[in-house]
């Protein structure tokens, strides 16, 4: 029997492995991590096939390791994601992303009278649900939840 | 509490806001004097406010500093473009102290950031007004003698009303009961109300004046807006629902106060002003009393 022809995205030596990310939000985590400004070998898949997410994207970084306040940041826009860190082709350690109590800079404050919408502000949220994600405004003070999170 | 800004209540601790009023008291006593001498003021309003403007002027003459500053943007640099980031590193160089009021939202949190002297914020669009809710506190403790086990009805626009979500938030700080009467449409909104739940605190909810009002220790008015409602019928159907009427405060506690932010247009028949429970007007001076405490404590002086 032949075995059948499988496309896969090559393994890597050492580095890490970001799995289960919403598809639609590749982008966006590749954007968040600032991976498109690094030098490391990159691959990624996309729209794969995925029982959970519908379609799920992977990302393979070369060489590159995460603190967890970094990784952590992808947790708006791609939160059941699953880092394997590889280290001579071994996954040596499986992590989670995990909501932190602040966001700096990466979401938008939904309300259009919201100083951070006028100015050049940083956006600066505390998380005050992670369930549901409800981020409230360090400047305006109003809420914005999971339906109207727009990431900068 | 030295080189803070004030830019929400929450800012302030509990023993904080205690200090304040007590020390407003002490401005009521002897309202004149020279602890700002030699300080510059600097009041910048983005956007009209005549009464907050004048409050804060009053407290800076009493206390013998100097103004400088504009009362409609319009005449600014802000006409011009200039950034609020730019407008503040500028102003606060000129000055020890900045009072701002400006439409923008988080716009005074923003101004703290970049300014070098102490910001007090006169009001950042419908988010916050600290300086109300603190003559508000120390009117309700003038009248009460305590800020403890009171009674608060909060009526008419609960739901927009920055000033009625300010005080609910700053007297929950206190075993306080509260009795919201508004409209179906401008009902205090669910998050305050969990805030209240979570804290164990006790709040009714009714659509119209009833004799519970004798058990009301303070009634907080607020204005009911037509612009607030998206069917005009809804409006005319409230509109006269929460006015207050002389003849409705026969059988209120004796101790019982009125008050309102102001302006006020008809919410309060002007029947009731000659009740010696009316106190909104008196509630307007005390905070030019606050205003000073506010000021001396953030500059250190006092």
């Amino acid at each position: 029997m032949e075995e059948p022809k499988q496309l896969s995205v090559s393994a890597i030596e050492n580095g890490t492995v970001i799995d289960h990310i919403p598809a639609k939000n590749l982008f966006k985590v590749i954007s968040i991590l600032g991976l498109d400004h690094i030098d490391s070998q990159i691959t990624f898949g996309t729209n794969l096939e995925s029982k959970k997410l519908g379609k799920k994207a992977i990302i393979k970084i070369s060489g590159k390791f995460f603190e967890d306040t970094d990784i952590n940041r992808i947790a708006l826009v791609a939160p059941d994601a699953k880092l394997n860190i590889i280290k001579d082709y071994e996954v040596v350690e499986k992590k989670v992303v995990e909501v932190p109590d602040e966001i700096v800079g990466i979401a938008k404050c939904m309300n259009p009278k919201c100083i951070t919408n006028y100015e050049k502000v940083t956006t600066r949220f505390r998380v005050v649900s992670k369930k549901s994600v409800a981020l409230k405004c360090h400047y305006c003070e109003k809420i914005t939840n999971q339906e109207n999170l727009h990431i900068i | 509490m030295k080189n803070r800004s004030l830019v929400s209540i929450d800012d302030l601790s509990t023993g904080e806001v205690i200090k304040i009023l007590d020390l407003a008291a002490e401005f009521e006593r002897d309202p004149v004097s020279r602890l700002l001498e030699g300080k510059v003021v600097a009041t910048l309003f983005f956007e009209p406010s005549t009464r907050t403007r004048l409050s804060f002027e009053s407290a800076i003459n009493r206390l013998g500093g100097k103004i400088v500053g504009f009362t409609d943007a319009g005449v600014t640099s802000v006409s011009k473009g200039e950034t609020l980031h730019d407008t503040i590193k500028m102003v606060s160089s000129y000055s020890d102290l900045i009072v701002m009021r400006h439409p923008i939202e988080g716009s005074a949190r923003y101004a703290s950031e970049i300014s070098s002297v102490p910001v007090i914020n006169a009001g950042d669009g419908a988010n916050q007004h600290p300086t109300q809710t603190m003559l508000d506190l120390y009117s309700i403790r003038k009248t009460q003698g305590t800020l403890d086990n009171l009674n608060i009805f909060m009526v008419g626009d609960l739901k927009y009303g920055r000033t009625v979500h300010s005080l609910m938030m700053a007297m929950s700080r206190w075993n306080t009961t509260f009795n919201f009467i508004s409209p179906e449409e401008l009902k205090m909104p669910e998050e305050f109300k969990l805030y209240l739940e979570n804290l164990g605190l006790r709040y009714y909810e009714h659509l119209d004046f009833t004799d519970i009002i004798a058990k009301a220790d303070i009634i907080y008015m607020t204005r009911v807006q037509k612009e607030r409602f998206s069917d005009p019928i809804e409006y005319e159907k409230v509109k006269n629902v929460y006015v207050l009427k002389n003849a409705m405060l026969a059988n209120t506690k004796a101790n019982m106060r009125i008050l309102h932010p102001l302006p006020r247009v008809n919410e309060i028949h002007t029947d009731v002003d000659s009740n010696p429970k009316a106190y909104y007007f008196e509630q307007a001076l005390n905070g030019v009393y606050t205003r000073q405490a506010i000021l001396c404590s953030l500059l250190g002086i006092k």
